[in-house]
Protein backbone atom coordinates (compact mmCIF):
# COMPACT_ATOMS: atom_id res chain seq x y z
CA UNK A 1 0.00 0.00 0.00
CA UNK A 2 1.34 3.37 -0.96
CA UNK A 3 0.64 5.17 2.30
CA UNK A 4 2.67 8.17 1.17
CA UNK A 5 0.34 8.80 -1.77
CA UNK A 6 -1.67 11.98 -1.25
CA UNK A 7 -5.28 11.60 -0.16
CA UNK A 8 -7.22 12.05 -3.36
CA UNK A 9 -10.93 12.06 -3.97
CA UNK A 10 -10.94 10.20 -7.28
CA UNK A 11 -14.59 11.04 -7.24
CA UNK A 12 -17.69 11.64 -9.23
CA UNK A 13 -19.32 15.03 -8.64
CA UNK A 14 -22.40 16.44 -10.34
CA UNK A 15 -24.40 19.68 -10.20
CA UNK A 16 -27.72 20.05 -12.03
CA UNK A 17 -30.15 22.99 -12.24
CA UNK A 18 -33.89 22.36 -12.31
CA UNK A 19 -37.02 24.48 -12.40
CA UNK A 20 -36.64 26.19 -8.99
CA UNK A 21 -33.18 25.32 -7.70
CA UNK A 22 -30.19 23.01 -7.95
CA UNK A 23 -29.31 19.42 -7.05
CA UNK A 24 -25.71 18.60 -6.13
CA UNK A 25 -24.52 15.01 -5.99
CA UNK A 26 -21.31 13.11 -5.17
CA UNK A 27 -19.93 9.67 -4.29
CA UNK A 28 -18.23 9.09 -0.91
CA UNK A 29 -14.84 7.48 -1.61
CA UNK A 30 -11.51 9.01 -0.54
CA UNK A 31 -8.41 7.04 -1.47
CA UNK A 32 -4.73 6.96 -0.47
CA UNK A 33 -3.27 5.23 -3.50
CA UNK A 34 -5.32 2.07 -3.88
CA UNK A 35 -6.51 2.00 -0.25
CA UNK A 36 -9.90 3.50 0.55
CA UNK A 37 -9.09 5.80 3.46
CA UNK A 38 -12.69 6.92 3.94
CA UNK A 39 -15.62 5.02 2.41
CA UNK A 40 -18.25 7.49 3.63
CA UNK A 41 -16.80 10.96 3.02
CA UNK A 42 -18.97 14.02 2.55
CA UNK A 43 -17.72 15.81 -0.57
CA UNK A 44 -20.52 18.37 -0.68
CA UNK A 45 -19.42 21.16 1.61
CA UNK A 46 -21.33 24.19 2.81
CA UNK A 47 -20.04 27.67 1.90
CA UNK A 48 -23.08 29.65 3.07
CA UNK A 49 -26.70 28.83 3.97
CA UNK A 50 -27.64 28.93 0.30
CA UNK A 51 -24.43 27.94 -1.53
CA UNK A 52 -22.66 24.57 -1.47
CA UNK A 53 -19.56 23.24 -3.24
CA UNK A 54 -18.70 19.77 -4.62
CA UNK A 55 -15.01 18.90 -4.18
CA UNK A 56 -12.81 16.61 -6.29
CA UNK A 57 -9.11 15.98 -6.78
CA UNK A 58 -6.73 16.47 -3.87
CA UNK A 59 -8.67 16.23 -0.59
CA UNK A 60 -6.29 18.62 1.18
CA UNK A 61 -6.34 21.26 -1.58
CA UNK A 62 -10.13 21.23 -1.97
CA UNK A 63 -10.68 21.47 1.79
CA UNK A 64 -8.40 24.46 2.19
CA UNK A 65 -9.94 26.27 -0.79
CA UNK A 66 -13.45 25.69 0.67
CA UNK A 67 -12.31 26.86 4.11
CA UNK A 68 -10.85 30.08 2.67
CA UNK A 69 -13.96 30.80 0.61
CA UNK A 70 -16.22 30.14 3.61
CA UNK A 71 -14.14 32.63 5.63
CA UNK A 72 -14.34 35.37 2.98
CA UNK A 73 -18.01 34.76 2.25
CA UNK A 74 -18.83 35.04 5.95
CA UNK A 75 -17.28 38.49 6.10
CA UNK A 76 -18.86 39.47 2.79
CA UNK A 77 -22.34 38.45 4.05
CA UNK A 78 -21.93 40.64 7.15
CA UNK A 79 -20.82 43.63 5.06
CA UNK A 80 -23.53 43.12 2.44
CA UNK A 81 -26.30 42.65 5.00
CA UNK A 82 -27.95 39.83 3.02
CA UNK A 83 -27.13 36.33 1.74
CA UNK A 84 -24.29 36.16 -0.80
CA UNK A 85 -25.17 35.32 -4.39
CA UNK A 86 -24.01 32.10 -6.05
CA UNK A 87 -22.05 34.17 -8.60
CA UNK A 88 -20.00 35.89 -5.89
CA UNK A 89 -19.27 32.59 -4.13
CA UNK A 90 -18.20 30.96 -7.38
CA UNK A 91 -15.95 33.85 -8.30
CA UNK A 92 -14.21 33.75 -4.93
CA UNK A 93 -13.49 30.07 -5.55
CA UNK A 94 -12.20 30.96 -9.01
CA UNK A 95 -9.85 33.64 -7.65
CA UNK A 96 -8.20 31.22 -5.27
CA UNK A 97 -8.00 28.42 -7.86
CA UNK A 98 -6.64 30.73 -10.57
CA UNK A 99 -4.10 32.63 -8.50
CA UNK A 100 -2.67 29.44 -7.03
CA UNK A 101 -2.92 27.31 -10.15
CA UNK A 102 0.67 26.05 -9.86
CA UNK A 103 0.08 24.58 -6.44
CA UNK A 104 -3.51 23.35 -6.51
CA UNK A 105 -4.99 20.17 -7.97
CA UNK A 106 -8.70 20.40 -7.38
CA UNK A 107 -11.80 20.53 -9.60
CA UNK A 108 -14.86 22.15 -8.04
CA UNK A 109 -18.56 22.62 -8.76
CA UNK A 110 -20.33 25.50 -6.97
CA UNK A 111 -24.12 25.35 -6.76
CA UNK A 112 -26.79 27.28 -4.89
CA UNK A 113 -29.87 29.46 -4.95
CA UNK A 114 -30.22 33.22 -4.54
CA UNK A 115 -33.21 35.57 -4.94
CA UNK A 116 -31.78 37.40 -7.97
CA UNK A 117 -30.86 34.54 -10.31
CA UNK A 118 -32.54 31.48 -8.75
CA UNK A 119 -30.72 28.15 -8.97
CA UNK A 120 -27.27 28.32 -10.62
CA UNK A 121 -24.32 25.96 -11.19
CA UNK A 122 -20.73 27.09 -11.84
CA UNK A 123 -17.94 24.68 -12.81
CA UNK A 124 -14.37 25.57 -11.77
CA UNK A 125 -12.00 22.98 -13.22
CA UNK A 126 -8.18 22.76 -12.82
CA UNK A 127 -6.52 26.06 -13.67
CA UNK A 128 -9.31 28.29 -12.36
CA UNK A 129 -11.57 28.69 -15.38
CA UNK A 130 -15.13 29.57 -14.40
CA UNK A 131 -18.05 28.34 -16.50
CA UNK A 132 -21.74 28.80 -15.79
CA UNK A 133 -23.64 25.72 -16.97
CA UNK A 134 -27.15 24.25 -16.68
CA UNK A 135 -25.42 21.12 -15.39
CA UNK A 136 -21.82 20.20 -14.59
CA UNK A 137 -19.94 16.95 -14.02
CA UNK A 138 -16.46 16.49 -12.57
CA UNK A 139 -13.97 14.12 -11.02
CA UNK A 140 -12.46 10.96 -12.47
CA UNK A 141 -15.87 9.25 -12.63
CA UNK A 142 -17.30 11.97 -14.84
CA UNK A 143 -15.43 10.54 -17.84
CA UNK A 144 -17.97 7.73 -17.88
CA UNK A 145 -20.92 10.14 -17.87
CA UNK A 146 -20.42 12.49 -20.82
CA UNK A 147 -22.36 10.27 -23.21
CA UNK A 148 -25.00 9.58 -20.57
CA UNK A 149 -25.69 13.27 -19.94
CA UNK A 150 -25.60 14.15 -23.65
CA UNK A 151 -28.54 11.79 -23.96
CA UNK A 152 -30.37 12.07 -20.62
CA UNK A 153 -30.17 15.78 -19.77
CA UNK A 154 -33.18 17.99 -20.52
CA UNK A 155 -34.25 21.52 -19.61
CA UNK A 156 -36.87 22.38 -16.98
CA UNK A 157 -36.86 19.13 -15.00
CA UNK A 158 -38.75 18.87 -11.73
CA UNK A 159 -36.91 18.55 -8.42
CA UNK A 160 -37.52 14.80 -8.25
CA UNK A 161 -36.51 14.21 -11.87
CA UNK A 162 -33.30 16.13 -11.30
CA UNK A 163 -32.43 14.21 -8.14
CA UNK A 164 -33.20 10.85 -9.81
CA UNK A 165 -30.92 11.79 -12.69
CA UNK A 166 -28.08 12.72 -10.32
CA UNK A 167 -28.40 9.52 -8.25
CA UNK A 168 -28.55 7.37 -11.42
CA UNK A 169 -25.51 9.11 -12.89
CA UNK A 170 -23.33 8.87 -9.77
CA UNK A 171 -24.32 5.22 -9.41
CA UNK A 172 -23.35 4.49 -13.05
CA UNK A 173 -19.99 6.20 -12.58
CA UNK A 174 -19.35 4.27 -9.35
CA UNK A 175 -19.91 1.03 -11.24
CA UNK A 176 -17.00 1.72 -13.57
CA UNK A 177 -14.63 4.12 -11.80
CA UNK A 178 -12.44 2.44 -9.20
CA UNK A 179 -11.82 5.82 -7.62
CA UNK A 180 -15.53 6.38 -6.95
CA UNK A 181 -17.76 4.36 -4.67
CA UNK A 182 -19.55 4.05 -1.35
CA UNK A 183 -22.79 5.97 -0.93
CA UNK A 184 -24.44 8.68 -3.04
CA UNK A 185 -25.01 11.97 -1.23
CA UNK A 186 -27.25 14.67 -2.69
CA UNK A 187 -27.98 18.23 -1.60
CA UNK A 188 -31.04 20.04 -2.96
CA UNK A 189 -31.03 23.86 -2.68
CA UNK A 190 -34.02 26.08 -3.49
CA UNK A 191 -36.03 29.00 -2.07
CA UNK A 192 -37.37 26.76 0.71
CA UNK A 193 -33.91 25.87 1.98
CA UNK A 194 -31.52 22.93 1.85
CA UNK A 195 -32.23 19.19 2.00
CA UNK A 196 -29.47 16.58 2.18
CA UNK A 197 -30.11 12.96 1.17
CA UNK A 198 -28.21 9.72 1.57
CA UNK A 199 -28.42 6.68 -0.73
CA UNK A 200 -26.44 3.72 0.66
CA UNK A 201 -24.40 1.56 -1.73
CA UNK A 202 -26.65 -1.47 -1.47
CA UNK A 203 -29.80 0.55 -2.22
CA UNK A 204 -28.64 1.74 -5.63
CA UNK A 205 -29.83 0.21 -8.92
CA UNK A 206 -27.91 -2.69 -10.44
CA UNK A 207 -26.21 -2.20 -13.78
CA UNK A 208 -24.70 -4.54 -16.39
CA UNK A 209 -22.87 -7.54 -14.90
CA UNK A 210 -23.84 -6.55 -11.35
CA UNK A 211 -25.75 -9.03 -9.21
CA UNK A 212 -28.29 -8.98 -6.36
CA UNK A 213 -26.45 -9.16 -3.07
CA UNK A 214 -26.64 -11.87 -0.41
CA UNK A 215 -25.44 -12.25 3.15
CA UNK A 216 -23.51 -15.40 2.31
CA UNK A 217 -22.95 -18.09 -0.33
CA UNK A 218 -24.40 -20.52 2.22
CA UNK A 219 -27.83 -18.91 1.87
CA UNK A 220 -27.73 -19.47 -1.87
CA UNK A 221 -26.54 -23.07 -1.57
CA UNK A 222 -29.15 -23.96 1.04
CA UNK A 223 -31.98 -22.22 -0.81
CA UNK A 224 -31.61 -23.91 -4.16
CA UNK A 225 -30.51 -27.33 -2.95
CA UNK A 226 -27.81 -29.44 -4.59
CA UNK A 227 -27.13 -28.05 -8.00
CA UNK A 228 -24.41 -28.80 -10.54
CA UNK A 229 -21.70 -26.18 -10.23
CA UNK A 230 -19.07 -25.09 -12.74
CA UNK A 231 -15.83 -27.04 -12.74
CA UNK B 1 45.48 9.53 -19.29
CA UNK B 2 42.62 7.33 -20.41
CA UNK B 3 39.19 8.78 -19.92
CA UNK B 4 36.53 6.26 -19.04
CA UNK B 5 32.81 6.71 -19.06
CA UNK B 6 31.52 5.33 -15.80
CA UNK B 7 27.88 4.31 -15.55
CA UNK B 8 26.31 5.59 -12.33
CA UNK B 9 25.18 3.09 -9.79
CA UNK B 10 21.49 2.36 -10.08
CA UNK B 11 21.07 3.01 -13.81
CA UNK B 12 18.20 1.29 -15.59
CA UNK B 13 19.01 -2.33 -16.49
CA UNK B 14 17.62 -1.63 -19.98
CA UNK B 15 20.58 0.65 -20.75
CA UNK B 16 22.97 -2.17 -20.03
CA UNK B 17 21.06 -4.64 -22.18
CA UNK B 18 20.91 -2.42 -25.25
CA UNK B 19 18.00 -0.62 -26.91
CA UNK B 20 16.54 -3.57 -28.76
CA UNK B 21 16.18 -5.62 -25.54
CA UNK B 22 14.33 -2.88 -23.66
CA UNK B 23 11.14 -3.38 -25.63
CA UNK B 24 11.05 -7.09 -24.78
CA UNK B 25 10.62 -6.60 -21.06
CA UNK B 26 7.30 -6.42 -19.26
CA UNK B 27 7.39 -2.96 -17.77
CA UNK B 28 3.96 -2.60 -16.24
CA UNK B 29 0.65 -4.43 -16.18
CA UNK B 30 -2.43 -3.31 -18.14
CA UNK B 31 -5.47 -5.43 -17.26
CA UNK B 32 -5.22 -6.60 -13.65
CA UNK B 33 -7.09 -8.70 -11.15
CA UNK B 34 -7.00 -7.92 -7.45
CA UNK B 35 -6.73 -10.09 -4.30
CA UNK B 36 -7.13 -13.85 -3.99
CA UNK B 37 -7.68 -15.30 -0.49
CA UNK B 38 -7.45 -18.97 0.47
CA UNK B 39 -7.44 -21.16 3.56
CA UNK B 40 -7.18 -24.83 4.56
CA UNK B 41 -10.26 -26.33 6.13
CA UNK B 42 -11.35 -29.76 7.37
CA UNK B 43 -11.87 -31.41 3.98
CA UNK B 44 -9.42 -29.45 1.82
CA UNK B 45 -8.91 -25.91 0.55
CA UNK B 46 -11.31 -22.99 0.14
CA UNK B 47 -10.34 -20.13 -2.18
CA UNK B 48 -12.12 -16.86 -3.02
CA UNK B 49 -11.54 -14.24 -5.68
CA UNK B 50 -13.69 -11.53 -7.19
CA UNK B 51 -14.45 -11.47 -10.91
CA UNK B 52 -13.07 -8.03 -11.68
CA UNK B 53 -10.31 -7.05 -14.11
CA UNK B 54 -9.32 -3.39 -13.99
CA UNK B 55 -7.73 -1.30 -16.72
CA UNK B 56 -5.91 1.26 -14.61
CA UNK B 57 -8.59 2.85 -12.48
CA UNK B 58 -11.44 1.71 -14.74
CA UNK B 59 -13.35 -1.38 -13.61
CA UNK B 60 -13.40 -2.66 -17.16
CA UNK B 61 -14.34 -6.35 -17.04
CA UNK B 62 -16.60 -7.73 -14.35
CA UNK B 63 -17.04 -11.41 -15.19
CA UNK B 64 -13.49 -12.70 -15.31
CA UNK B 65 -12.80 -16.11 -13.73
CA UNK B 66 -9.55 -15.76 -11.85
CA UNK B 67 -9.58 -19.28 -10.41
CA UNK B 68 -9.12 -22.34 -12.60
CA UNK B 69 -8.74 -26.03 -11.84
CA UNK B 70 -5.50 -27.69 -12.86
CA UNK B 71 -5.60 -31.43 -13.50
CA UNK B 72 -7.59 -33.45 -10.97
CA UNK B 73 -6.08 -32.26 -7.74
CA UNK B 74 -5.28 -28.55 -7.92
CA UNK B 75 -6.81 -25.09 -8.14
CA UNK B 76 -4.95 -22.00 -9.28
CA UNK B 77 -6.00 -18.48 -8.37
CA UNK B 78 -4.24 -15.45 -9.82
CA UNK B 79 -4.02 -11.73 -9.30
CA UNK B 80 -2.12 -9.28 -11.50
CA UNK B 81 -1.91 -9.12 -15.30
CA UNK B 82 -4.67 -11.28 -16.80
CA UNK B 83 -2.86 -11.94 -20.09
CA UNK B 84 0.08 -13.41 -18.16
CA UNK B 85 -2.34 -15.58 -16.16
CA UNK B 86 -3.80 -16.87 -19.43
CA UNK B 87 -0.27 -17.67 -20.62
CA UNK B 88 0.40 -19.59 -17.40
CA UNK B 89 -2.80 -21.58 -17.90
CA UNK B 90 -1.53 -22.47 -21.36
CA UNK B 91 1.81 -23.72 -19.94
CA UNK B 92 -0.06 -25.74 -17.32
CA UNK B 93 -2.34 -27.24 -19.97
CA UNK B 94 0.77 -28.55 -21.71
CA UNK B 95 2.23 -29.79 -18.44
CA UNK B 96 -0.93 -31.72 -17.58
CA UNK B 97 -1.21 -33.05 -21.12
CA UNK B 98 2.30 -34.47 -21.09
CA UNK B 99 1.67 -35.89 -17.64
CA UNK B 100 -1.46 -37.68 -18.91
CA UNK B 101 0.41 -39.00 -21.93
CA UNK B 102 2.69 -41.05 -19.66
CA UNK B 103 -0.48 -42.98 -18.85
CA UNK B 104 1.20 -44.44 -15.80
CA UNK B 105 -1.59 -44.04 -13.28
CA UNK B 106 0.17 -41.11 -11.60
CA UNK B 107 -1.00 -37.54 -11.83
CA UNK B 108 0.63 -34.27 -10.85
CA UNK B 109 -0.39 -33.10 -7.40
CA UNK B 110 -0.55 -29.57 -6.03
CA UNK B 111 2.98 -29.69 -4.59
CA UNK B 112 4.41 -30.53 -8.02
CA UNK B 113 2.39 -27.88 -9.83
CA UNK B 114 3.46 -25.29 -7.26
CA UNK B 115 7.08 -26.25 -7.73
CA UNK B 116 6.75 -25.96 -11.52
CA UNK B 117 5.15 -22.53 -11.23
CA UNK B 118 7.86 -21.36 -8.84
CA UNK B 119 10.55 -22.32 -11.35
CA UNK B 120 8.71 -20.59 -14.21
CA UNK B 121 8.18 -17.36 -12.23
CA UNK B 122 11.72 -17.24 -10.89
CA UNK B 123 13.35 -17.90 -14.24
CA UNK B 124 11.29 -15.17 -15.92
CA UNK B 125 12.26 -12.79 -13.11
CA UNK B 126 15.93 -13.56 -13.71
CA UNK B 127 15.52 -12.50 -17.33
CA UNK B 128 13.91 -9.20 -16.27
CA UNK B 129 10.72 -10.24 -18.04
CA UNK B 130 8.38 -11.34 -15.25
CA UNK B 131 4.94 -12.79 -15.51
CA UNK B 132 3.18 -10.06 -13.61
CA UNK B 133 1.10 -12.25 -11.29
CA UNK B 134 0.77 -13.42 -7.71
CA UNK B 135 -0.44 -17.00 -7.77
CA UNK B 136 -2.23 -19.10 -5.16
CA UNK B 137 -2.05 -22.85 -5.65
CA UNK B 138 -4.19 -25.15 -3.54
CA UNK B 139 -5.09 -28.81 -3.67
CA UNK B 140 -5.59 -32.17 -1.99
CA UNK B 141 -3.92 -35.41 -2.98
CA UNK B 142 -3.99 -38.68 -1.10
CA UNK B 143 -5.51 -36.94 1.89
CA UNK B 144 -2.73 -34.35 2.07
CA UNK B 145 -3.91 -30.72 1.93
CA UNK B 146 -1.57 -28.25 0.24
CA UNK B 147 -1.78 -24.47 -0.04
CA UNK B 148 1.01 -22.36 -1.49
CA UNK B 149 1.77 -19.00 -3.06
CA UNK B 150 4.23 -17.71 -5.70
CA UNK B 151 4.89 -14.06 -6.43
CA UNK B 152 6.06 -12.42 -9.68
CA UNK B 153 9.64 -12.41 -8.44
CA UNK B 154 9.58 -16.08 -7.49
CA UNK B 155 9.10 -15.79 -3.73
CA UNK B 156 7.17 -18.90 -2.74
CA UNK B 157 5.91 -20.49 0.44
CA UNK B 158 3.14 -22.66 1.88
CA UNK B 159 0.87 -21.86 4.76
CA UNK B 160 -2.50 -22.60 6.32
CA UNK B 161 -3.90 -19.42 4.78
CA UNK B 162 -2.56 -17.17 2.03
CA UNK B 163 -3.62 -14.04 0.19
CA UNK B 164 -2.34 -11.85 -2.63
CA UNK B 165 -2.16 -8.07 -3.05
CA UNK B 166 -4.36 -6.13 -0.68
CA UNK B 167 -5.48 -9.40 0.86
CA UNK B 168 -2.07 -9.60 2.50
CA UNK B 169 -2.74 -6.41 4.41
CA UNK B 170 -6.45 -6.68 5.05
CA UNK B 171 -7.37 -10.39 5.02
CA UNK B 172 -4.37 -12.14 6.61
CA UNK B 173 -4.71 -10.33 9.98
CA UNK B 174 -8.31 -11.55 10.16
CA UNK B 175 -7.20 -15.06 9.23
CA UNK B 176 -4.37 -15.03 11.77
CA UNK B 177 -6.92 -14.26 14.46
CA UNK B 178 -9.78 -16.50 13.40
CA UNK B 179 -8.38 -19.45 11.46
CA UNK B 180 -8.02 -22.78 13.22
CA UNK B 181 -7.50 -26.41 12.20
CA UNK B 182 -10.54 -28.38 11.08
CA UNK B 183 -12.78 -25.50 10.09
CA UNK B 184 -16.10 -26.75 8.75
CA UNK B 185 -17.15 -25.83 5.21
CA UNK B 186 -19.69 -23.31 6.54
CA UNK B 187 -17.22 -21.66 8.92
CA UNK B 188 -14.57 -21.54 6.20
CA UNK B 189 -16.95 -19.87 3.75
CA UNK B 190 -18.08 -17.34 6.37
CA UNK B 191 -14.47 -16.53 7.23
CA UNK B 192 -13.55 -16.02 3.57
CA UNK B 193 -16.64 -13.84 3.06
CA UNK B 194 -15.62 -11.74 6.05
CA UNK B 195 -12.26 -11.14 4.36
CA UNK B 196 -13.81 -10.44 0.94
CA UNK B 197 -16.26 -7.96 2.47
CA UNK B 198 -13.41 -5.95 4.06
CA UNK B 199 -11.64 -5.97 0.70
CA UNK B 200 -14.83 -4.67 -0.94
CA UNK B 201 -14.95 -1.78 1.52
CA UNK B 202 -11.28 -0.87 1.36
CA UNK B 203 -9.72 -1.98 -1.95
CA UNK B 204 -10.36 0.41 -4.83
CA UNK B 205 -10.04 -2.31 -7.44
CA UNK B 206 -12.47 -4.71 -5.78
CA UNK B 207 -15.71 -5.55 -7.55
CA UNK B 208 -18.85 -6.92 -5.89
CA UNK B 209 -19.08 -10.17 -7.80
CA UNK B 210 -17.15 -13.13 -6.49
CA UNK B 211 -16.71 -16.86 -6.60
CA UNK B 212 -15.68 -19.29 -3.87
CA UNK B 213 -13.98 -22.51 -4.89
CA UNK B 214 -13.43 -25.66 -2.90
CA UNK B 215 -11.03 -28.52 -3.51
CA UNK B 216 -11.32 -31.79 -1.68
CA UNK B 217 -10.13 -35.30 -2.39
CA UNK B 218 -13.20 -35.70 -4.62
CA UNK B 219 -12.30 -32.79 -6.89
CA UNK B 220 -12.75 -29.11 -7.64
CA UNK B 221 -15.98 -27.10 -7.50
CA UNK B 222 -16.21 -23.41 -8.26
CA UNK B 223 -19.40 -21.66 -7.12
CA UNK B 224 -21.67 -19.59 -9.31
CA UNK B 225 -20.87 -15.85 -9.24
CA UNK B 226 -22.65 -13.92 -6.47
CA UNK B 227 -22.55 -10.54 -4.71
CA UNK B 228 -22.13 -9.73 -1.01
CA UNK B 229 -24.35 -7.41 1.03
CA UNK B 230 -22.54 -4.38 2.40
CA UNK B 231 -23.37 -2.28 5.43
CA UNK B 232 -23.70 1.50 5.28
CA UNK B 233 -26.09 2.09 8.16
CA UNK B 234 -23.74 3.59 10.73
CA UNK B 235 -25.23 6.82 12.11
CA UNK B 236 -21.80 8.40 11.67
CA UNK B 237 -22.14 7.95 7.91
CA UNK B 238 -25.33 9.99 7.68
CA UNK B 239 -23.91 13.42 8.45
CA UNK B 240 -20.19 13.07 9.01
CA UNK B 241 -19.39 16.76 8.92
CA UNK B 242 -22.11 17.98 11.26
CA UNK B 243 -20.54 19.94 14.06
CA UNK B 244 -17.23 20.15 12.21
CA UNK B 245 -15.83 23.58 11.50
CA UNK B 246 -14.32 22.64 8.17
CA UNK B 247 -14.87 20.37 5.24
CA UNK B 248 -13.84 17.08 6.83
Amino acid sequence: MDLKAPHSMGTTIIGVTYNGGVVLGADSRTSTGMYIANRASDKITQLTDNVYICRSGSAANSQIVSDHVRYFLHQHTIQLGQPATVKVAANLVRLISYNNKNMLETGLIVGGWDKYEGGKIYAIPLGGTIIKQPFAIGGSGSGYLYGFFDQAWKEKMTKDEAEQLVVKAVSLAMARDGASGGVVRTVIINSDGVIGNFYPGDGLPLWHEELESHNSLLDILNASGPEPMNI
Amino acid sequence: MATTMVKEVGSEPAQLLGPESASERTLYPYVTGTSVVALKYKDGILMAADMGASYGSTLRYKSVERMKSIGKHSLLGASGEISDFQEILHYLDELILYDNMWDDGNSLGPKEVHSYLTRVMYNRRNKFNPLWNSLVLGGVKNGQKYLGMVSMIGVNFEDNHVATGFGNHLARPILRDEWHENLSFEDGVKLLEKCMRVLLYRDRSAVNKLQIAKITEEGVTISQPYALKTFWGFSAFQNPTVGAEGSW
